[in-house]
């Protein structure tokens, strides 16, 4: 082979090897909103913020309300009185909890503008998460969100997360105020 | 510090320019205290506000002030201190936003029965500012730099409470929400027109200066002529009324304000002098249906009625889910309790200018 022939060849495998790389760099990178919907699905968000109902194979999430939080039409029965052997009651939605810390409810996700996170923010939803304060500048975020834990994830994850959340359908749902500890 | 790009990439005569530049900045360090503040020292004592620190003499550069609308932190008695390096002054062109200069240095104390903190400001060569707090050692003899995550009930208050040095997430969250991160050092809070009905406030320490004092002194620049002629006050149709916008001027507007990240609440407990018109604690709230509601309180404000009214619910309340602001204090100001109330019943009775707006208008 003369030089000119082997430089082609070289030319030739690197720009292969090139594309190939390339081809192999876009089946393994998720866009922001696949790697989000992978989170959410993988971290729980589901077990608390998508209201359960008795399924066929007992107590479930109810995927038509997906994450839309605690439902504002949901009667409370009155709370058991409270035991020293026991911190925490769950209603049978698995959105609202009753502890020491009064009882809490689980937030709207959707991007449902008046009653979910369709107004907020990427950042106000990182530093939600971030700082443990509702809305990243108010009072500490009440159990049992497991702010604590997730607030180790990467800026780029929790922001993947909040890109996901965006595009789920929008319910209407207001959510109601926690209650002060009795 | 960090100087200046190597030269090479600017034409000479800005590279001169941004070589003196520098230069400026780092003299202007040098001149308070040779520090540049991107750490905060490990003691009080090195952050400069003494010229002795065993008899806690404060340096006389260091110049008292007294907001005349202070924030209430659970009963804590406070000293304020300001101190700008030398041929330096603030920019009040923009009479709600002054400008500070590099190097301004900003101290505010916080005694207790059983314990003392004191809390630091620094402007940075950037432009950003330092955050810092300093705890009292058990012994009394000094002052050293408290954990950025804050501590959790550092000395006991009243009623079984106790008092939180805040973290630094926490001071920002007060302190970066609106346009000036400076919150107690403004025209309206250093005004010689003192409010007498403000709750908490205490007369002007000794060597204390006011608005026509710093300005006379040439601290403080600037300053609107309408403003220097006649020292700034709120606007209100009674006594109460100007003490009620004052207090939650001082107490609420750091977060609830035109600029900051909770604009879309649309509630502004501010009263920014440059407006006129009818303040925005009034036109806000009057009337204005609440997105947070406790029990039958479902108005920010209900005309006449203080029970019914979620602003004064939240004011009222010491349980961390309902009270305002959400952190900052654990006891209720009674005084303040008093004023709201009165100002509610009396002075917002039966004027309510709008009804009641749909939540959806109102919340994008
Ligand atoms: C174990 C139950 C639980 C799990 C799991 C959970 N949450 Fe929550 N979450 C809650 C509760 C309860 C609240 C309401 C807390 C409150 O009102 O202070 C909440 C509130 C929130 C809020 C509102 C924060 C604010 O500023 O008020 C967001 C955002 C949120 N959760 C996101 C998520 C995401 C994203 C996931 C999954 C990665 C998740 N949560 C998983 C229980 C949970
Ligand atoms: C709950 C809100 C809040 C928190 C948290 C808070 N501040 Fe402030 N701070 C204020 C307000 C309001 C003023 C002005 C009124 C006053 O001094 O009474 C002020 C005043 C000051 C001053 C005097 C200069 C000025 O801005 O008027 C300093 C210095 C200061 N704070 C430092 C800090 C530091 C450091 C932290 C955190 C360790 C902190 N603050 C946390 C609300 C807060
Ligand atoms: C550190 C920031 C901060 C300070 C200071 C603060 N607030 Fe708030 N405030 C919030 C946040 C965040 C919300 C929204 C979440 C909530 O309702 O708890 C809020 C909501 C409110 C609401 C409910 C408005 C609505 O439509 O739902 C009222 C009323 C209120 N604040 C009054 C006050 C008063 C009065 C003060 C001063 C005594 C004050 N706030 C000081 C952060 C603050």
């Amino acid at each position: 082979m003369n030089t000119i022939a082997k430089l082609f060849l070289v030319a030739a495998v690197a720009a292969s090897t090139l594309a190939a790389v390339s081809l192999l760099g876009r089946r393994t990178e998720p866009t922001p909103v696949e790697r989000g919907r992978y989170l959410v699905h993988t971290t729980g968000c589901n077990d608390c913020h998508t209201p359960w109902h008795m399924g066929p194979q007992g107590p479930e999430p109810d995927m038509s309300r997906l994450l839309s939080g605690h439902p504002a039409d949901f009667e409370l029965a009155p709370l058991p009185p409270a035991s020293p052997g026991w911190m925490m009651h769950a209603a049978p939605t698995n959105t609202a909890w009753a502890g020491p810390w009064g009882v809490s409810f689980t937030a709207n996700l959707t991007p449902d503008k008046a009653t979910g996170l369709g107004t907020w923010t990427v950042d106000e939803f990182v530093a939600a998460i971030r700082t443990g304060r509702h809305q990243g500048r108010g009072r500490q975020i009440l159990p049992p969100m497991p702010a604590p834990a997730y607030a180790q994830m990467t800026d780029a994850d929790l922001q993947a997360m909040f890109a996901y959340l965006q595009t789920i359908p929008a319910i209407a749902n207001k959510v109601p105020e926690p209650l002060p500890p009795q | 510090m960090t100087p200046p790009r190597p030269s090479h990439h600017l034409p000479p005569r800005r590279a001169a320019r941004a070589t003196a530049r520098f230069a400026l900045a780092a003299m202007l360090a040098a001149c308070s205290g040779g520090r540049t503040w991107t750490e905060a020292p490990p003691r009080l004592a090195d952050t400069g506000l003494y010229a002795d620190a065993a008899t806690r003499t404060v340096a006389v550069d260091a110049i008292p002030f007294e907001p005349q609308y202070p924030l209430w932190t659970d009963g804590a008695a406070k000293r304020r201190w300001i101190s700008l390096p030398p041929g330096t002054a603030v920019d009040a062109r923009d009479v709600d936003d002054w400008q500070f200069p590099v190097g301004t240095r900003l101290w505010k104390q916080f005694t207790f029965a059983t314990g003392v903190e004191t809390r630091f400001l620094a402007r940075r060569a950037d432009g950003s500012w330092l955050y810092a707090s300093y705890v009292r050692t058990p012994d009394g003899r000094d002052d050293v730099l408290a954990p950025a995550t804050g501590v959790r009930q550092f000395c006991a208050t009243a009623n079984g409470r106790s008092h939180d040095v805040p973290s630094h997430a926490d001071c920002r969250l007060c302190h970066e929400n609106g346009r000036s991160p400076v919150l107690g050092f403004s025209a309206l809070q250093l005004s010689g027109d003192r409010d007498p009905l403000a709750p908490n406030a205490v007369p002007p320490a000794a060597g204390a200066l006011d608005l026509a004092g710093f300005v006379a002194r040439g601290l403080v620049q600037n300053l609107p002529a309408a403003h220097r002629a006649t020292p700034p006050r709120i606007a209100a149709r009674t006594p109460t009324e100007r003490a009620a916008l004052g207090y939650l001027h001082g107490n609420c507007a750091s977060c609830h304000n035109a600029s900051g990240p909770l604009e879309r609440l649309g509630l502004r407990l501010d009263y920014p002098l440059a407006a006129g018109g009818t303040a925005p604690a009034i036109a806000s709230t009057l009337g204005v249906a609440s997105r947070f509601t406790r029990g039958g309180a479902t108005q920010r404000v209900a005309a006449g009625d203080p029970e019914h009214s979620v602003l004064f619910a939240r004011v009222t309340a010491d349980d961390p889910v309902t009270q305002m602001p959400p952190f900052g204090r654990h006891l209720v100001d009674a005084t303040a309790t008093n004023l709201i109330a009165r100002w509610i019943r009396e002075d917002l009775a039966a004027t309510g200018p709008s009804p009641s707006q749909p939540l959806s208008s109102r919340q994008d």
